[in-house]
Protein backbone atom coordinates (compact mmCIF):
# COMPACT_ATOMS: atom_id res chain seq x y z
CA UNK A 1 0.00 0.00 0.00
CA UNK A 2 1.28 3.49 -0.81
CA UNK A 3 1.21 5.16 2.55
CA UNK A 4 1.74 8.59 1.03
CA UNK A 5 -1.75 8.59 -0.48
CA UNK A 6 -3.55 7.55 2.69
CA UNK A 7 -5.45 10.46 4.29
CA UNK A 8 -4.26 11.26 7.84
CA UNK A 9 -7.47 10.18 9.62
CA UNK A 10 -7.44 6.76 7.97
CA UNK A 11 -3.73 6.37 8.68
CA UNK A 12 -4.33 7.22 12.33
CA UNK A 13 -7.15 4.70 12.62
CA UNK A 14 -4.94 2.05 11.08
CA UNK A 15 -2.05 2.85 13.42
CA UNK A 16 -4.40 2.75 16.42
CA UNK A 17 -5.56 -0.73 15.50
CA UNK A 18 -2.07 -2.03 14.77
CA UNK A 19 -0.77 -0.73 18.09
CA UNK A 20 -3.16 -3.09 19.93
CA UNK A 21 -3.21 -6.82 20.57
CA UNK A 22 -5.86 -8.93 18.84
CA UNK A 23 -8.35 -8.84 21.71
CA UNK A 24 -8.11 -5.08 22.14
CA UNK A 25 -8.60 -4.54 18.42
CA UNK A 26 -12.02 -6.08 18.87
CA UNK A 27 -12.75 -3.62 21.69
CA UNK A 28 -11.65 -0.70 19.54
CA UNK A 29 -13.94 -1.90 16.77
CA UNK A 30 -16.75 -1.99 19.32
CA UNK A 31 -16.00 1.63 20.24
CA UNK A 32 -16.25 2.62 16.60
CA UNK A 33 -19.49 0.70 16.41
CA UNK A 34 -20.94 2.72 19.28
CA UNK A 35 -19.84 5.96 17.64
CA UNK A 36 -21.67 5.45 14.34
CA UNK A 37 -23.89 8.53 14.10
CA UNK A 38 -27.60 8.16 13.47
CA UNK A 39 -28.81 9.01 9.99
CA UNK A 40 -29.86 12.61 9.37
CA UNK A 41 -33.61 12.88 9.09
CA UNK A 42 -33.61 13.40 5.35
CA UNK A 43 -32.27 9.87 4.92
CA UNK A 44 -33.97 8.27 7.89
CA UNK A 45 -37.26 9.07 6.18
CA UNK A 46 -36.06 7.88 2.77
CA UNK A 47 -34.65 4.39 3.02
CA UNK A 48 -35.02 4.17 -0.78
CA UNK A 49 -32.07 6.55 -1.20
CA UNK A 50 -29.74 4.21 0.61
CA UNK A 51 -27.79 1.44 -1.05
CA UNK A 52 -27.55 -1.97 0.55
CA UNK A 53 -24.04 -3.37 0.90
CA UNK A 54 -24.55 -6.93 -0.30
CA UNK A 55 -21.07 -8.06 0.72
CA UNK A 56 -22.08 -7.76 4.36
CA UNK A 57 -24.15 -10.50 5.95
CA UNK A 58 -25.95 -7.91 8.04
CA UNK A 59 -28.22 -5.31 6.53
CA UNK A 60 -26.11 -2.18 6.16
CA UNK A 61 -27.02 0.74 3.96
CA UNK A 62 -24.86 3.61 2.77
CA UNK A 63 -25.34 6.91 1.03
CA UNK A 64 -22.66 9.30 -0.23
CA UNK A 65 -23.18 13.03 -0.49
CA UNK A 66 -20.87 15.65 -2.02
CA UNK A 67 -21.24 19.24 -0.83
CA UNK A 68 -18.80 21.96 -1.97
CA UNK A 69 -16.39 19.30 -3.10
CA UNK A 70 -16.37 17.59 0.30
CA UNK A 71 -17.52 14.00 0.75
CA UNK A 72 -20.01 12.92 3.42
CA UNK A 73 -20.69 9.24 3.96
CA UNK A 74 -23.84 8.17 5.79
CA UNK A 75 -24.40 4.64 6.95
CA UNK A 76 -26.88 2.70 9.02
CA UNK A 77 -26.83 -0.83 10.39
CA UNK A 78 -28.79 -2.44 13.21
CA UNK A 79 -27.50 -2.54 16.77
CA UNK A 80 -27.48 -6.34 16.49
CA UNK A 81 -24.67 -6.03 13.93
CA UNK A 82 -21.91 -4.29 15.87
CA UNK A 83 -19.11 -5.51 13.60
CA UNK A 84 -20.77 -4.11 10.52
CA UNK A 85 -21.53 -0.87 12.35
CA UNK A 86 -17.87 -0.69 13.37
CA UNK A 87 -16.72 -1.05 9.76
CA UNK A 88 -19.13 1.65 8.63
CA UNK A 89 -18.08 3.93 11.46
CA UNK A 90 -14.40 3.63 10.54
CA UNK A 91 -15.20 4.76 7.01
CA UNK A 92 -17.54 7.54 8.14
CA UNK A 93 -14.87 8.96 10.45
CA UNK A 94 -11.95 8.27 8.12
CA UNK A 95 -13.59 9.89 5.11
CA UNK A 96 -14.92 12.96 6.91
CA UNK A 97 -13.85 16.16 5.20
CA UNK A 98 -12.03 14.50 2.30
CA UNK A 99 -12.30 15.65 -1.29
CA UNK A 100 -13.76 13.41 -3.97
CA UNK A 101 -10.34 12.64 -5.40
CA UNK A 102 -8.90 11.83 -1.98
CA UNK A 103 -11.64 9.28 -1.39
CA UNK A 104 -11.22 7.75 -4.85
CA UNK A 105 -7.49 7.43 -4.13
CA UNK A 106 -7.96 5.39 -0.95
CA UNK A 107 -6.34 2.02 -1.60
CA UNK A 108 -9.00 -0.65 -2.12
CA UNK A 109 -7.18 -2.89 0.35
CA UNK A 110 -7.27 -0.39 3.21
CA UNK A 111 -9.60 -2.67 5.26
CA UNK A 112 -7.01 -5.43 5.06
CA UNK A 113 -4.38 -3.14 6.59
CA UNK A 114 -6.14 -2.77 9.96
CA UNK A 115 -4.96 -6.07 11.37
CA UNK A 116 -8.50 -7.34 11.82
CA UNK A 117 -8.17 -10.60 9.89
CA UNK A 118 -7.20 -12.52 13.01
CA UNK A 119 -9.65 -10.79 15.33
CA UNK A 120 -12.64 -10.80 13.04
CA UNK A 121 -11.75 -13.19 10.17
CA UNK A 122 -10.85 -12.28 6.56
CA UNK A 123 -14.36 -13.17 5.38
CA UNK A 124 -15.93 -10.54 7.61
CA UNK A 125 -13.34 -7.92 6.68
CA UNK A 126 -14.53 -8.38 3.11
CA UNK A 127 -17.75 -6.64 4.13
CA UNK A 128 -15.79 -3.46 4.77
CA UNK A 129 -13.99 -3.83 1.45
CA UNK A 130 -17.40 -3.96 -0.23
CA UNK A 131 -18.51 -0.87 1.66
CA UNK A 132 -15.48 1.10 0.51
CA UNK A 133 -15.89 -0.06 -3.10
CA UNK A 134 -19.55 0.94 -3.15
CA UNK A 135 -18.75 4.30 -1.60
CA UNK A 136 -16.28 5.00 -4.39
CA UNK A 137 -18.71 3.84 -7.05
CA UNK A 138 -21.45 6.11 -5.70
CA UNK A 139 -18.97 8.98 -5.68
CA UNK A 140 -18.08 8.43 -9.31
CA UNK A 141 -21.77 8.44 -10.17
CA UNK A 142 -22.37 11.68 -8.22
CA UNK A 143 -19.43 13.38 -9.90
CA UNK A 144 -20.46 12.21 -13.37
CA UNK A 145 -24.06 13.32 -12.90
CA UNK B 1 -21.47 -34.26 36.05
CA UNK B 2 -24.39 -33.07 34.00
CA UNK B 3 -27.17 -30.66 34.80
CA UNK B 4 -30.71 -31.95 35.13
CA UNK B 5 -32.87 -31.96 32.02
CA UNK B 6 -35.55 -29.43 31.28
CA UNK B 7 -38.85 -31.21 31.70
CA UNK B 8 -40.92 -28.62 29.81
CA UNK B 9 -43.98 -30.18 28.19
CA UNK B 10 -43.17 -28.76 24.77
CA UNK B 11 -39.79 -30.49 24.74
CA UNK B 12 -41.25 -33.83 25.80
CA UNK B 13 -42.88 -34.05 22.36
CA UNK B 14 -39.49 -34.07 20.64
CA UNK B 15 -37.44 -37.19 20.03
CA UNK B 16 -34.59 -35.93 22.21
CA UNK B 17 -35.97 -33.45 24.77
CA UNK B 18 -32.62 -33.44 26.53
CA UNK B 19 -31.17 -31.36 23.71
CA UNK B 20 -33.13 -28.22 24.60
CA UNK B 21 -33.51 -25.95 27.58
CA UNK B 22 -35.92 -23.05 28.00
CA UNK B 23 -34.95 -19.54 28.99
CA UNK B 24 -36.71 -20.09 32.34
CA UNK B 25 -34.67 -23.25 32.96
CA UNK B 26 -31.45 -21.46 32.14
CA UNK B 27 -32.24 -18.49 34.36
CA UNK B 28 -32.82 -20.92 37.20
CA UNK B 29 -29.65 -22.96 36.61
CA UNK B 30 -27.17 -20.18 35.79
CA UNK B 31 -23.97 -20.51 37.76
CA UNK B 32 -24.46 -24.16 38.66
CA UNK B 33 -21.29 -26.20 38.74
CA UNK B 34 -20.96 -28.46 35.73
CA UNK B 35 -22.86 -26.08 33.45
CA UNK B 36 -21.20 -23.71 30.97
CA UNK B 37 -23.22 -21.35 28.79
CA UNK B 38 -21.74 -20.57 25.37
CA UNK B 39 -22.80 -17.69 23.13
CA UNK B 40 -22.19 -18.18 19.42
CA UNK B 41 -23.33 -15.47 17.01
CA UNK B 42 -23.03 -14.48 13.42
CA UNK B 43 -21.57 -11.16 14.52
CA UNK B 44 -18.23 -11.57 16.26
CA UNK B 45 -18.81 -8.48 18.44
CA UNK B 46 -22.38 -9.07 19.56
CA UNK B 47 -21.31 -10.94 22.71
CA UNK B 48 -19.26 -7.90 23.75
CA UNK B 49 -22.33 -5.66 23.61
CA UNK B 50 -23.94 -7.74 26.35
CA UNK B 51 -24.28 -11.45 27.10
CA UNK B 52 -25.97 -13.78 29.55
CA UNK B 53 -24.15 -13.49 32.89
CA UNK B 54 -21.30 -15.98 33.06
CA UNK B 55 -21.56 -17.00 29.41
CA UNK B 56 -18.39 -17.50 27.36
CA UNK B 57 -18.05 -16.73 23.66
CA UNK B 58 -17.13 -19.15 20.93
CA UNK B 59 -16.93 -17.65 17.46
CA UNK B 60 -17.65 -19.92 14.50
CA UNK B 61 -15.01 -18.29 12.37
CA UNK B 62 -12.11 -17.42 14.61
CA UNK B 63 -12.50 -20.34 17.05
CA UNK B 64 -14.06 -23.29 15.23
CA UNK B 65 -12.66 -23.00 11.70
CA UNK B 66 -9.07 -23.81 10.86
CA UNK B 67 -7.47 -20.52 9.79
CA UNK B 68 -5.76 -22.02 6.73
CA UNK B 69 -7.43 -25.20 5.48
CA UNK B 70 -11.17 -25.17 4.85
CA UNK B 71 -11.94 -27.47 7.76
CA UNK B 72 -12.69 -27.37 11.45
CA UNK B 73 -10.05 -27.12 14.14
CA UNK B 74 -8.26 -30.33 15.03
CA UNK B 75 -8.38 -32.32 18.26
CA UNK B 76 -5.59 -30.37 19.99
CA UNK B 77 -7.06 -27.00 19.03
CA UNK B 78 -10.55 -28.03 20.12
CA UNK B 79 -9.25 -29.31 23.45
CA UNK B 80 -7.33 -26.09 24.03
CA UNK B 81 -10.36 -23.97 23.11
CA UNK B 82 -12.81 -25.80 25.37
CA UNK B 83 -10.36 -26.04 28.25
CA UNK B 84 -9.75 -22.29 28.04
CA UNK B 85 -13.53 -21.72 28.29
CA UNK B 86 -13.81 -23.81 31.44
CA UNK B 87 -15.49 -26.71 29.66
CA UNK B 88 -14.55 -30.25 30.70
CA UNK B 89 -15.53 -33.40 28.81
CA UNK B 90 -18.48 -34.04 31.15
CA UNK B 91 -19.66 -30.43 31.33
CA UNK B 92 -23.23 -29.63 30.32
CA UNK B 93 -22.93 -27.02 27.58
CA UNK B 94 -25.89 -24.81 26.69
CA UNK B 95 -25.36 -22.88 23.47
CA UNK B 96 -27.36 -19.83 22.46
CA UNK B 97 -27.00 -17.19 19.79
CA UNK B 98 -28.56 -14.68 17.47
CA UNK B 99 -30.77 -15.29 14.43
CA UNK B 100 -32.88 -18.20 15.69
CA UNK B 101 -29.78 -19.95 17.03
CA UNK B 102 -28.41 -20.32 13.53
CA UNK B 103 -24.77 -20.09 14.63
CA UNK B 104 -25.45 -21.72 17.96
CA UNK B 105 -26.65 -24.80 16.11
CA UNK B 106 -23.50 -24.69 14.01
CA UNK B 107 -21.35 -24.64 17.14
CA UNK B 108 -23.40 -27.49 18.63
CA UNK B 109 -22.85 -29.49 15.45
CA UNK B 110 -19.07 -28.95 15.65
CA UNK B 111 -19.14 -30.03 19.32
CA UNK B 112 -20.91 -33.17 18.08
CA UNK B 113 -18.09 -33.90 15.62
CA UNK B 114 -15.82 -34.13 18.64
CA UNK B 115 -18.29 -36.29 20.51
CA UNK B 116 -19.03 -33.86 23.32
CA UNK B 117 -21.98 -35.63 24.82
CA UNK B 118 -24.06 -33.13 26.74
CA UNK B 119 -24.54 -30.12 24.51
CA UNK B 120 -27.92 -28.39 24.34
CA UNK B 121 -29.51 -25.38 22.70
CA UNK B 122 -31.33 -22.58 24.47
CA UNK B 123 -34.76 -22.61 22.80
CA UNK B 124 -35.36 -19.12 21.42
CA UNK B 125 -31.73 -18.11 21.74
CA UNK B 126 -30.42 -14.66 22.44
CA UNK B 127 -33.42 -12.81 21.05
CA UNK B 128 -35.97 -14.52 23.29
CA UNK B 129 -33.76 -14.04 26.36
CA UNK B 130 -33.66 -10.32 25.59
CA UNK B 131 -37.34 -10.10 24.64
CA UNK B 132 -38.25 -11.53 28.02
CA UNK B 133 -36.25 -8.79 29.70
CA UNK B 134 -33.75 -11.18 31.22
CA UNK B 135 -30.38 -10.01 32.43
CA UNK B 136 -27.48 -9.21 30.11
CA UNK B 137 -24.08 -8.00 31.20
CA UNK B 138 -20.90 -6.69 29.64
CA UNK B 139 -18.90 -7.91 32.65
CA UNK B 140 -16.16 -10.33 31.77
CA UNK B 141 -17.10 -13.88 32.74
CA UNK B 142 -15.08 -15.48 35.46
CA UNK B 143 -13.57 -18.56 33.82
CA UNK B 144 -11.37 -21.16 35.44
CA UNK B 145 -9.52 -23.03 32.71
CA UNK B 146 -9.78 -26.81 32.91
CA UNK B 147 -8.29 -29.79 31.10
CA UNK B 148 -10.24 -30.97 28.09
CA UNK B 149 -9.02 -34.25 26.63
CA UNK B 150 -7.65 -34.42 23.10
CA UNK B 151 -10.36 -36.34 21.28
CA UNK B 152 -10.14 -36.95 17.53
CA UNK B 153 -12.96 -35.57 15.46
CA UNK B 154 -15.24 -38.18 13.95
CA UNK B 155 -16.47 -36.89 10.60
CA UNK B 156 -18.35 -40.04 9.62
CA UNK B 157 -21.62 -39.85 11.48
CA UNK B 158 -22.93 -36.32 11.02
CA UNK B 159 -20.71 -34.77 8.34
CA UNK B 160 -20.92 -35.34 4.59
CA UNK B 161 -18.28 -34.47 2.00
CA UNK B 162 -18.84 -33.82 -1.69
CA UNK B 163 -18.11 -37.41 -2.73
CA UNK B 164 -20.49 -38.64 -0.04
CA UNK B 165 -23.20 -36.47 -1.52
CA UNK B 166 -22.53 -37.75 -5.05
CA UNK B 167 -22.88 -41.29 -3.75
CA UNK B 168 -25.95 -40.26 -1.78
CA UNK B 169 -27.97 -39.02 -4.80
CA UNK B 170 -31.29 -40.80 -4.85
CA UNK B 171 -31.64 -40.44 -1.08
CA UNK B 172 -33.28 -37.44 0.57
CA UNK B 173 -31.47 -34.11 0.34
CA UNK B 174 -32.67 -30.92 1.99
CA UNK B 175 -31.60 -27.56 0.57
CA UNK B 176 -32.16 -25.04 3.35
CA UNK B 177 -31.19 -21.89 1.43
CA UNK B 178 -33.60 -19.20 0.27
CA UNK B 179 -35.90 -19.99 -2.68
CA UNK B 180 -33.87 -17.62 -4.89
CA UNK B 181 -30.68 -19.49 -4.18
CA UNK B 182 -32.46 -22.80 -4.78
CA UNK B 183 -33.86 -21.92 -8.19
CA UNK B 184 -30.60 -20.34 -9.31
CA UNK B 185 -31.80 -16.76 -9.75
CA UNK B 186 -29.21 -14.13 -9.24
CA UNK B 187 -30.29 -11.59 -6.69
CA UNK B 188 -27.26 -9.30 -6.79
CA UNK B 189 -26.58 -6.80 -9.57
CA UNK B 190 -24.22 -8.07 -12.25
CA UNK B 191 -21.50 -5.48 -11.54
CA UNK B 192 -21.12 -6.58 -7.94
CA UNK B 193 -18.81 -9.29 -6.82
CA UNK B 194 -20.66 -12.31 -5.50
CA UNK B 195 -18.58 -14.37 -3.17
CA UNK B 196 -18.92 -18.08 -3.21
CA UNK B 197 -19.99 -20.09 -6.16
CA UNK B 198 -19.51 -20.04 -9.91
CA UNK B 199 -22.83 -21.71 -10.72
CA UNK B 200 -26.31 -21.26 -9.29
CA UNK B 201 -29.07 -23.77 -8.63
CA UNK B 202 -29.39 -26.83 -6.42
CA UNK B 203 -28.22 -30.42 -6.08
CA UNK B 204 -30.52 -32.73 -8.12
CA UNK B 205 -33.52 -34.08 -6.16
CA UNK B 206 -32.95 -31.75 -3.19
CA UNK B 207 -36.13 -30.51 -1.55
CA UNK B 208 -36.28 -26.81 -0.76
CA UNK B 209 -37.02 -26.15 2.90
CA UNK B 210 -35.56 -22.81 4.00
CA UNK B 211 -34.04 -23.40 7.43
CA UNK B 212 -35.99 -20.71 9.24
CA UNK B 213 -39.26 -22.51 8.55
CA UNK B 214 -38.37 -24.65 11.57
CA UNK B 215 -38.47 -21.57 13.79
CA UNK B 216 -41.51 -19.87 15.27
CA UNK B 217 -41.89 -16.09 15.36
CA UNK B 218 -40.12 -15.76 18.71
CA UNK B 219 -37.09 -17.76 17.56
CA UNK B 220 -38.06 -20.95 19.39
CA UNK B 221 -38.41 -24.21 17.51
CA UNK B 222 -41.83 -25.00 16.15
CA UNK B 223 -43.77 -27.74 17.89
CA UNK B 224 -43.25 -31.39 17.07
CA UNK B 225 -46.53 -31.51 15.14
CA UNK B 226 -45.64 -28.45 13.07
CA UNK B 227 -42.19 -29.83 12.27
CA UNK B 228 -43.62 -33.22 11.32
CA UNK B 229 -46.04 -31.47 8.98
CA UNK B 230 -43.14 -29.81 7.17
CA UNK B 231 -40.50 -32.51 7.03
CA UNK B 232 -42.58 -35.70 6.97
CA UNK B 233 -45.86 -34.73 5.31
CA UNK B 234 -44.67 -32.04 2.94
CA UNK B 235 -41.13 -33.16 2.07
CA UNK B 236 -41.81 -36.86 2.46
CA UNK B 237 -39.05 -37.84 4.88
CA UNK B 238 -39.69 -41.20 6.54
CA UNK B 239 -38.16 -43.18 9.41
CA UNK B 240 -34.98 -44.92 8.36
CA UNK B 241 -34.13 -42.34 5.71
CA UNK B 242 -30.54 -41.40 5.16
CA UNK B 243 -30.65 -37.59 4.89
CA UNK B 244 -28.15 -34.90 3.91
CA UNK B 245 -28.79 -31.18 4.50
CA UNK B 246 -26.82 -28.36 2.94
CA UNK B 247 -26.82 -24.60 2.50
CA UNK B 248 -24.01 -22.25 1.48
CA UNK B 249 -21.27 -23.09 3.96
CA UNK B 250 -23.03 -25.48 6.30
CA UNK B 251 -24.25 -23.09 8.99
CA UNK B 252 -27.95 -22.78 8.21
CA UNK B 253 -28.07 -26.52 7.52
CA UNK B 254 -26.67 -27.19 11.01
CA UNK B 255 -29.93 -25.75 12.28
CA UNK B 256 -31.93 -28.13 10.07
CA UNK B 257 -29.62 -30.99 11.02
CA UNK B 258 -30.46 -30.30 14.67
CA UNK B 259 -34.17 -30.33 13.91
CA UNK B 260 -34.05 -33.59 11.97
CA UNK B 261 -31.68 -35.42 14.27
CA UNK B 262 -32.65 -34.23 17.72
CA UNK B 263 -36.20 -32.95 17.48
CA UNK B 264 -37.66 -35.37 14.92
CA UNK B 265 -35.41 -38.31 15.72
CA UNK B 266 -34.04 -39.25 12.30
CA UNK B 267 -30.99 -41.34 13.03
CA UNK B 268 -28.95 -40.84 9.87
CA UNK B 269 -28.66 -37.14 9.18
CA UNK B 270 -25.51 -35.53 7.88
CA UNK B 271 -24.62 -31.92 7.28
CA UNK B 272 -22.75 -31.22 4.03
CA UNK B 273 -20.65 -28.26 5.17
CA UNK B 274 -18.94 -27.84 1.82
CA UNK B 275 -22.44 -26.94 0.68
CA UNK B 276 -23.11 -24.64 -2.25
CA UNK B 277 -19.81 -22.77 -2.07
CA UNK B 278 -18.16 -26.09 -2.92
CA UNK B 279 -20.81 -27.78 -5.06
CA UNK B 280 -21.53 -24.64 -7.11
CA UNK B 281 -17.86 -24.33 -8.04
CA UNK B 282 -16.94 -27.99 -8.43
CA UNK B 283 -16.27 -29.28 -11.96
CA UNK B 284 -18.87 -31.54 -13.57
CA UNK B 285 -21.14 -32.13 -10.61
CA UNK B 286 -24.82 -32.20 -11.62
CA UNK B 287 -26.91 -29.09 -10.95
CA UNK B 288 -30.60 -28.39 -11.41
CA UNK B 289 -32.07 -24.91 -11.86
CA UNK B 290 -35.66 -23.83 -11.36
CA UNK B 291 -38.23 -24.72 -8.75
CA UNK B 292 -38.41 -28.46 -9.52
CA UNK B 293 -36.30 -30.91 -7.55
CA UNK B 294 -34.99 -32.60 -10.69
CA UNK B 295 -33.94 -36.18 -11.38
CA UNK B 296 -31.00 -38.28 -10.28
CA UNK B 297 -28.58 -38.10 -13.21
CA UNK B 298 -27.64 -41.36 -14.94
CA UNK B 299 -24.25 -42.73 -13.99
Amino acid sequence: MEQTTLPPALAEIRDDFLALGVRDRLQLLLEFSNELPALPERYADHPDLLERVEECQSPVFIFVEVADGVVHLFATAPAESPTTRGFASILVQGLAGLSVQEVLDIPADYPQSLGLAEAVSPLRVRGMTGMLARTKRQLRERVAA
Amino acid sequence: MSAEFDSAAKFAEYAHPERLVSTAWLAEHLGEPGLVVVESDEDVLLYETGHIPGAVKIDWHTDLNDPVVRDYVDAEQFAALLGSKGIARDTTVVVYGDKNNWWAAYALWVFTLFGHEDVRLLDGGRDLWIAEGRELTTDASDVTPVEYPVVERDDRAVRAFKDDVLAHLGNPLIDVRSPEEYTGERTTAPAYPEEGALRAGHIPTAASVPWARAAAGDGTFKSRAELDAIYRDEVGLADGDDIVAYCRIGERSSHTWFVLQHLLGFENVRNYDGSWTEWGSAVRVPIVTGAERGEVPGR
